[in-house]
């Protein structure tokens, strides 16, 4: 089995790294700041969080349990930005402020919605049973 | 934000990023002159910080201070965790990895600009 963190893998754990920077700053900063102004964003921007942080634990760590783990955070990650895509278009108001997910992630040159599948294709490149 | 510092920083990440693509390309590992281009980069950050942190304490505009701060730590922060990460594989994979770095203070540039300008998280 190949190592989930090498070759292209490297690169993934990088930019999942960044995001999940990223969006745990921007969550802390929201909730820190102005709660009360949109709770649903603010706290989907929180999941957002754990799930990039998650996903690059997987990632590094490596073996089978991280793996499938990794496979569920990307499918989640993916939902995610797929349903808060469609419905910051689709109902303005529930989202008063951004999430790193809203607009199928505009403000971050699409990368969010890019990177579930790049995650998902690295995955089943390097699924547990396909060298072993 | 002190247009000139962040136009150099843009203009150096510029080559940096170009030089990440055409070793990318030729699927060549990043070389030691490699290195020394981040590091202009970064010194480029560095002054930035300082810079950022002291016209943040000068100006009267509605900056979001712990926002603005964070993002020129983080600014810092992304090339040399990159080059450390991109270290320990000397390949196309870790040249992939300092060219996501550069695009990221890149990125962050930007940020920093729109968050100067008052428009919040």
């Amino acid at each position: 089995m190949r190592e989930l963190s090498s070759g292209p893998g490297r690169i993934l754990v990088f930019v999942y790294g960044v995001f999940a920077v990223a969006a745990t700053g921007r969550s802390l900063v929201q909730l820190g700041s102005d709660a009360d102004r949109a709770p649903l964003a603010y706290t989907l921007s929180l999941v957002a969080a754990v799930i990039y942080l998650v996903a690059t634990t997987c990632l590094l760590l490596g073996g089978r349990r991280a793996w499938v783990v990794a496979v569920g955070s990307c499918v989640v990650e993916l939902l995610g930005v797929l349903s808060v895509g469609t419905l910051s278009y689709v109902d303005t108001e529930l989202f008063p402020d951004k999430t790193v997910w809203s607009h199928f992630g505009q403000g971050y040159g699409f990368l969010p919605l890019v990177l579930p599948f790049l995650g998902l294709v690295w995955l089943r490149a390097t699924r547990p049973d396909a060298t072993s | 934000m002190t247009d000139w510092l962040t136009a150099t920083i843009l203009a150096l990440a510029g080559v940096a990023a170009v030089v990440g693509i055409v070793l990318l390309v030729r699927d060549e590992p990043a070389q030691d002159r490699t290195f020394v281009v981040l590091g202009v980069v970064e010194v480029a950050v560095l002054v930035q910080l300082v810079v950022g942190a002291v016209s943040l304490s000068q100006t009267d505009r509605d900056v979001s201070g712990v926002l603005f701060v964070s993002y020129l730590v983080g600014n810092l922060l992304v090339l040399p965790i990159g080059a450390f990460w991109s270290l320990a594989e000397r390949t196309r994979a870790g040249t992939g990895v300092l060219l996501v770095a550069v695009v990221t203070v890149i990125a962050l540039q930007l940020r920093l600009e729109t968050i100067w300008d008052g428009s919040g998280a």
